[in-house]
């Protein structure tokens, strides 16, 4: 099994979601009715481009996963396109790429390593059991998974009979990563991949796959709570705010030159190793708000140092900073009647 | 080198510290497998002092401070010497034990919902701990809880007094465990990972707080965590253990400076933080040991980068390195 040919060339995006929408109905009184929606994803619109690290930072809550499984396919949209290289996923009629075929190009890393792995199965067995499913025979399938285990660091004949709780989470880990390659992907999601690892794992699985990414010319969507590790791993930085996007741009441009009050609260709210530059004073107050009924306007003016009455009337949208950074905030837009829209948002 | 981080003044004039522990062991064995959790721990905390346990996973972080307040299974096998404000923990019966807990030292727990109770009010809850330890009247003990809500800042206390737990966000719910732990004004408060489940916009907010109440209260503190940025918030000193031992121990300044022990410096030296993009990150290779049996020679010498045959050899001593910094290394680097 090989991977699938590029299609669009290099400029093409390999992915581009418009209007991704997915709420989750609260059911509730004596008939089960539908009394609210959390809306996880409310609006989400960007692109993965080939060969990218796209990291995806965000608190709790926010969206993340929800965008994730809507990027594999795990449920259905309620409303948005995706496109990918150039084709409209599950539109096969329309010239489009079948679910069946995006699902073996677009593979996905969970961060509990037990969840995904069958626990009675011997790991070689887990790695080579989707290309099985997609027709590959016994013998090369499992030679494949032979491949992968040593390609991920864990020697064939010492682990390949092993079962999942004989592995530390680490080692546990890594074969998450041989499966999901197993199909020979041309894009992996990755959802907190190494939060549940200790730091010094942490880094062997973040080497890995660095490596990995550059051998089988791979696509990344890191997401991933840690700021440290999305500015290690990623090339371009998407942050989002109660199932929104408010900022995406290259990694330099988010960490150094963050537009969105948030992206520089979050930004700010990083421990520092250093006791010598401890914080005297929290970067915001509160909790996020619920995500059943968020703030009219923007969504994050009820935590922004900066909002002003027109942040509460109208829903800042993502407009350009510089090159290929945007941010959705009002004082990014020197049309939207701020007061400080149009000056320098960094020296804010 | 700001005042927060100058050593506590009871660790200067030498008095009696808020916590010694001596030689601690404690062993987990059922049917199925023996776990050697704690192989000889020492601690000492001064009043008033913020002590950091670092430390990977399964490393005894968790297994101390539950020694410290005798709420370790009953299957567990303890020995050594566990003192608090000069009372022997280990002799106390079960009525001392209960007037300890909540009076003298207090814990708080990654996951809020573990100690607070689904059925009771958060008022009710810190009125409940107020009547029983200090025989308050229901009245007494409701203006405490009020007064409590205010103090760990929760935004319209007089209202939450009514809310349950799980009508709070996450945030909210840590801040009234902090408030439960508080009821009885403990002299020490054990925090394990209070912070980790929470976002980092809110977890900032809630070191900050422990921050202010610690000096405001004058507690002592051990607080566990695994993450470096948050001992450097919060720590004075810290005590990095591996395999159920304290390997390094020292003031939080020159530990964040560069550690002397072999395991911390891999530890820092893997962390990823700022500008390391496009590098290969460093790695400490192999994983820590299984604690089926007691150690024999020094735990980390198997993934150790300067480890030679002395170190498998035995257990390597505690070596003082001078200005209250000491490892359990004999080939401790200079500091
Ligand atoms: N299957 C579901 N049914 C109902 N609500 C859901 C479902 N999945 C997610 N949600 C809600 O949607 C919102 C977004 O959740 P999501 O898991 O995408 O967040 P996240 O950014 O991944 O958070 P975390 O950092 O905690 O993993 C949350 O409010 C969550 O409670
Ligand atoms: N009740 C128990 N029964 C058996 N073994 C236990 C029990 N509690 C802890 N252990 C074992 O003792 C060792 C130390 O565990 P401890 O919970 O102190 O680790 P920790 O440093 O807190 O780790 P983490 O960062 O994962 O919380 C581990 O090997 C653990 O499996
Ligand atoms: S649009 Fe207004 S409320 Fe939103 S981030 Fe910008 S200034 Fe703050
Ligand atoms: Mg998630
Ligand atoms: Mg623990």
């Amino acid at each position: 099994m090989e991977q699938i040919q590029d299609l669009g060339g290099p400029a093409q995006p390999l992915l581009a979601l418009q209007g991704l929408i997915k709420h989750f109905p609260i059911k509730g009184g004596l008939f089960g009715r539908t009394v609210a929606k959390v809306r996880a994803v409310d609006g989400v619109s960007f692109s993965v481009c080939k060969g990218e690290t796209l990291g995806i930072v965000g608190e709790s809550g926010c969206g993340k996963s929800t965008t994730a499984r809507l990027l594999m396919r795990l449920m259905e949209p309620d409303a948005g396109s995706m496109i990918f290289d150039g084709q409209a996923v599950g539109e096969p009629r329309a010239g489009g790429i079948s679910l069946r075929d995006y699902r073996r190009q677009v593979q996905m890393v969970f961060q509990d390593s037990y969840a995904s792995l069958n626990p009675r199965l011997p790991i070689e067995d887990s790695i080579a059991f989707g290309p099985l499913v997609h027709g590959t025979p016994r013998e090369e399938a499992r030679q494949r998974a032979r491949e992968l285990l040593a390609a991920v660091g864990l020697s064939p004949q010492q682990f390949a009979r092993r079962y999942p709780h004989e592995l530390s989470g680490g080692q546990r880990q890594r074969v998450n990563i041989a499966r999901a390659l197993a199909l020979r992907p041309r894009m992996v999601i990755l959802d907190e991949p190494v939060s549940a690892l200790d730091k010094s794992v942490e880094a062997q699985v973040l080497n890995l796959l660095v490596e990995l990414k550059e051998q089988f010319g791979l696509t990344y969507v890191f997401i991933s709570h840690d700021l440290n590790v999305v500015q290690f791993i990623s090339d371009r930085v998407l942050v989002m705010y109660l199932g929104e996007v408010v900022e995406i741009g290259p990694v330099e441009a988010i960490y150094d030159r963050p537009a969105h009050p948030y992206t520089r609260a979050l930004l700010a709210s990083r421990p520092s190793m250093d006791p010598a530059r401890r914080r005297l004073a929290p970067p915001l107050t509160g909790d996020p708000p619920n995500p059943v009924n968020p703030p009219s306007g923007c969504r994050f003016r009820t935590r922004c140092a900066f909002a002003e009455e027109v942040c509460a009337r109208s829903k800042p949208t993502l407009a350009a900073v510089e090159g290929g950074h945007l941010a959705a905030c009002h004082m990014a837009d020197p049309a939207s009647g701020h007061s400080r829209a149009g000056r320098e948002v960094a020296a804010a | 080198m700001s005042t927060a981080l100058a050593p506590s003044t009871a660790a200067q004039a030498g008095a009696t510290p808020l916590v010694r522990i001596r030689d601690l062991h404690v062993t987990f064995a059922t049917r199925e497998r023996t776990v050697h959790a704690l192989n000889g721990v020492d601690l000492d905390l001064a009043a008033g002092e913020v002590l950091c346990i670092l430390g990977e996973s399964g490393s005894g972080k968790s297994v101390t401070l539950r020694a410290l307040l005798r709420i370790l299974p009953r299957f567990a096998r303890i020995s050594g010497r566990i003192e608090v404000a000069g009372r022997d923990v280990m002799a106390m019966g079960a009525r001392e034990l209960a007037d300890f807990r909540g009076a003298q030292a207090a814990m708080v727990f990654q996951e809020p919902m573990t100690a607070l109770d689904p059925v009771f009010t958060i008022g009710r809850q810190i009125a409940e701990v107020v009547e029983r330890h200090e025989g308050a009247s229901r009245a007494q003990a409701e203006a405490r809880a009020l007064e409590l809500l205010e103090l760990v800042q929760i935004p319209s206390a007089k209202r939450r007094l009514s809310a349950y737990p799980h009508e709070l966000s996450g945030g909210l719910r840590q801040r009234a465990m902090i408030a439960v732990a508080l009821a009885c004004r403990p002299k020490l408060l054990l925090a394990d990972e209070p912070t980790t489940a929470l976002d980092a916009t809110v977890q900032i907010q809630v070191l900050l707080l422990l921050r202010e109440l610690q000096q405001k209260l004058g507690m002592g503190v051990i607080f566990v965590t695994h993450d470096l940025g948050v001992a450097g918030e919060i720590a004075d000193r810290v005590a990095v253990m591996y395999a159920g031992k304290v390997v390094e121990e020292g003031p939080v300044g020159p530990f964040m400076a560069g550690p002397l022990h072999p395991y911390p410096r891999g530890l820092l030296a893997s962390t990823v933080h700022g500008h390391m993009r496009g590098r290969k990150l460093q790695t400490i290779p192999g994983a820590p040991p299984a604690l089926s049996t007691p150690p024999v020679a020094c735990s980390f010498a198997p993934r150790c980068p300067l480890a030679e045959p002395a170190c498998e050899a035995a257990p390597p001593p505690m070596v003082e390195a001078g200005a209250g910094r000491r490892a359990r290394c004999i080939k401790m680097l200079p500091a």
